[in-house]
């Protein structure tokens, strides 16, 4: 056998802060990919519906549009999502050894609907030209469904984390029995997975409809864009309501269940009633400064009454503080910033519209939504620093710390590093490849040079490989 | 059989699944990045592209499936692989990073250049993937992965048994892949790329042998225990992968039509059984056995459950997938 490395403690504290950095990192960016592939089957399938169901060629083609997009999303997340599960294991071994026979439940029945998204996504794009209209729209239905499973088991997997429960271990530590059930179903998972179901079909809705957007801000105003902006609007706008009313139900009970987050994203001292809510501001250990404080608002907030007693960060040992106080406070007031100023934006186009039938006229309506899918990422990052970040010094709440979860192998930051690197062509790469998509589809939809990988045009005298010319869109059938 | 074995076969299910159809997808890339310039590699390369685009990232999910099996089931194992065969498997996972995005951008970015650069990410990751996923599997079989963790980082698998059996990864993928893109060719009635491929199915199986070849001598002298029961309780895998394979040549070199991927099936799938019986009963041999690394019974059974739901639903999904692509249903469209 090998000799065992010895493993300095230094070197185990600054892998820590390195994993946790590639951790959050690759999670980040994976996770709009995540909402894309979510959310997006939903968005497509509506307008795929639209178009079959009323003959509307702009419909059809924005739903074959947004479904060659997600093909170059899906790609994109399939590996960042493969990188992630190798995370674990490179990043995170101590905690799979421990309790990979509990939480680990939640990514089995994840695999299923992981396996019928990519089986049937890939069906509903490549199936477009062969495919009869009805049964191509069908075709694409169970990609709305593993969608919302898939979110449901990998979201119940971070409940758990943040709410562990159904299992039993033994004086070693040892996971000795698992109860599936409720490791699945714990306390946090009735709110943690509708709220990121939610989140989404908004970064879905107002990123898609900020595309269109802009476009339309350049002066295009076809049925095509006012469509493109509409489906994936209306989508997001009707998201937000509830979104609204989810979160404040998951921060009530983030309160009850895990005080010291709460504490840290709301900056509370001393526990008490009468808490008063900040709004901004930093966070130190003599209170608030430079917050808008609103008295006892937080309070009223977490009991529905003033007097309403509150934990404080007194009340946690010093060990078990989350870090970055200000951070997480700061990230918790944008995240439902955004998400409240896009109530206030669904709330004018519904004016709007029932006063008129039409989307507000003025320009300063179009800018807010271009810049509404941005902010709806941005509060997508946010409510995930306060969920991990929050959950910190701990990885499973109360029963292992995330010190005592990273790998002792060396060279962390070097390959945090090299992801940077990575991701930062991935983002390029996919970027690039959604304008040069867009540029073409303006240019009257033709095609690539041919079908080919990689040859400057079809040679003369062969076959033409790829299956040439366009066929005009909506293959004529209703 | 206990529940830990049950357990242990569906990871070899997942396992034998990913080999073929992963395996076959990374062999495409293989046979693109040796298809020459633009000009000449165009024909291979559309066909490779056309049969890989719509199922590569269904195949991929097996992949996931083993991981999520392998954690779920045997937490201590995955563990222990994971902390001492990092840097194999860090640069697999950059390797699927690469290729996945490389694939996908080639279809969709213009321009001959950009275009360029793109294939060859996809057909040079194609390689190494394959390559250190099978020196994890060949210093996992080597008896290198202490089953408490924490090996050496790179004598682990710097060695000539995991070094050959990731050439072997490679070769077969290389090969499954010729077969399955030979009938591909035959479907569009496309003679010469059939010719083409049939010649590289024979030079592929033919490198896959010789690595296989090499790779028993190396077994012999780096892992006693699984050689020993490779040659005995693994000996009918063993013949039958070797049947399957010289029943194929024969039928490549005779020209015949079928039933070459059952047998090209046939002769990876025996060949991974093999290793599956010559380990047991241990996952890591010989510091982890099966039982000791198993997960509580309540966790298998979600397990089963799981794996039956995958063959009620998964694999039917599958077959119509295929189905749809082997008829031509399914095309890119730009």
């Amino acid at each position: 056998m090998l000799p065992l490395d010895p493993l300095p403690l230094a070197a185990s504290a600054s892998n820590l802060l390195a994993a946790r950095e590639q951790m959050a990192f690759t999670l980040g960016f994976h996770i709009v990919l995540s909402c894309l592939g979510v959310a997006l089957p939903a968005t497509i399938l509506i307008a795929n519906y639209i178009g079959l169901k009323k003959g509307d060629e702009a419909a059809i083609e924005l739903a074959k549009r947004w479904s060659q997009a997600m093909a170059v999303t899906f790609a994109v997340g399939a590996v960042t999502g493969t990188v992630l599960s190798f995370e674990f294991g490179l990043l995170w071994p101590h905690f799979m050894d421990r309790f990979g026979a509990a939480f680990g439940v939640a990514f089995a029945i994840e695999g299923i609907f992981f396996f019928l998204e990519a089986i049937f996504l890939a069906i509903y794009i490549y199936g477009w030209k062969r495919l009869s209209g009805w049964a191509h729209f069908w075709s694409g239905v169970p990609m709305f469904v593993t969608g919302i499973g898939g979110a449901f088991s990998v979201v119940a997997a971070n409940s758990w984390m943040n709410q562990p429960q159904g299992f039993t271990l033994n004086a070693a530590g040892k996971v000795v029995d698992v109860e599936p059930l409720k490791v699945l179903v714990n306390p946090a998972t009735g709110y943690e997975v509708p709220h990121m179901i939610l989140a989404a079909y908004m970064v879905v809705g107002f990123l898609v409809a900020s595309v269109y957007a802009v476009g339309m801000l350049k002066g295009r105003r076809d049925r095509l864009h006012r469509l493109g902006l509409l489906i994936p609007l209306t989508i997001g706008l009707i998201a937000t309501p509830i979104q609204l009313f989810v979160g404040d139900t998951a921060a009530r009970a983030v309160a009850d269940h895990q005080p010291a987050k709460f504490a840290a994203m709301e900056c509370i001292q001393e526990t008490g009633g009468h808490q008063t809510e900040y709004v901004g501001g930093v966070c130190t250990s003599d209170g608030v400064k430079a917050a808008i404080p609103i008295p006892d608002l937080d309070s009223f907030l977490v009991g529905f009454s003033a007097d309403t007693k509150v934990t404080g960060l007194n009340e946690i040992p010093n060990d078990e503080r989350p870090p970055a106080n200000t951070f997480l406070h700061l990230s918790f007031d944008l995240m439902v910033g955004i998400g409240t100023g896009l109530l206030a934006l669904g709330a004018w186009v519904a004016w709007a519209w029932w006063k008129r039938r039409d989307i507000p006229r003025t320009p300063w309506f179009l800018r807010i939504v271009a810049v509404s899918g941005v902010a709806s990422v941005l509060a997508l990052w946010c409510g995930w620093i306060v969920t991990e970040v929050g959950r910190q010094p701990w990885i499973v709440q109360g029963y292992m710390r995330t010190s005592e979860a990273v790998t002792d192998a060396k060279g962390i930051w070097f390959s945090f590093g090299l992801v940077l690197l990575l991701y930062a062509g991935l983002g390029t790469g996919a970027v690039l490849v959604m304008r040069s998509m867009s540029r073409r589809w303006r240019e009257g939809g033709a095609g690539l040079e041919g079908d080919t990988p990689y040859a400057p045009s079809t040679p003369a005298g062969r076959k033409p490989l790829g299956v040439s010319g366009n066929r005009p869109v909506g293959r004529g059938k209703t | 059989m206990s529940k830990a074995d049950a357990a242990a076969a569906i990871l070899w299910v997942g396992a034998t699944f990913y080999a073929l159809f992963g395996g076959a997808d990374f062999g495409g890339g293989v046979w693109d990045l040796v298809a020459g310039g633009p000009e000449r590699g165009q024909r291979p390369r559309d066909l490779i592209q056309r049969s890989l685009t719509p199922v590569w990232e269904a195949n991929h999910v097996w992949l996931i499936f083993v991981l999520v099996v392998l954690w779920t089931a045997f937490p201590p194992a995955f563990s222990a692989i994971f902390t001492t065969l990092y840097v194999p498997i860090a640069l697999a996972a950059l390797g699927i990073v690469l290729r996945g995005a490389g694939f996908a951008f080639r279809k969709s970015i213009v321009g001959l250049q950009g275009r360029r650069a793109m294939g060859a990410t996809f057909a040079i990751s194609s390689v190494i993937t394959p390559f250190f996923m099978g020196t994890v599997i060949g210093a996992i079989a080597a008896g290198n992965v202490p089953g408490a963790g924490n090996g050496d980082a790179f004598s682990t698998w710097l060695q000539p048994l995991p070094l050959l059996i990731g050439a072997m990864f490679v070769a077969s993928g290389a090969y499954l892949a010729a077969v399955f893109l030979v009938g591909d060719a035959r479907r569009q009635e496309d003679a010469e790329m059939e010719r083409y491929f049939v010649r590289r199915a024979l030079i592929a199986a033919v490198v896959a042998g010789a690595f296989a070849v090499a790779g028993l001598f190396a077994l012999h002298s780096e892992a006693r225990y699984v050689f020993d029961r490779l040659t005995s309780q693994g000996l009918p895998l063993v013949v039958l992968s070797l049947l399957c394979g010289i029943a194929l040549l024969a039928l490549l070199l005779r020209g015949a039509r079928r039933p070459l991927r059952p047998l090209a099936a046939g002769a990876v799938t025996a060949v991974i059984w093999g290793w599956g019986v010559a380990q047991f009963p241990y996952l890591l041999p010989t510091s982890l056995r099966i039982d000791q690394a198993a997960a509580p019974g309540p966790t298998m059974t979600i397990i089963f459950i799981v794996f039956g739901v995958a063959a009620v639903l998964v694999l039917p999904s599958l077959g119509l997938l295929y189905t749809l692509a082997q008829r031509d249903l399914l095309e890119s469209e730009h």
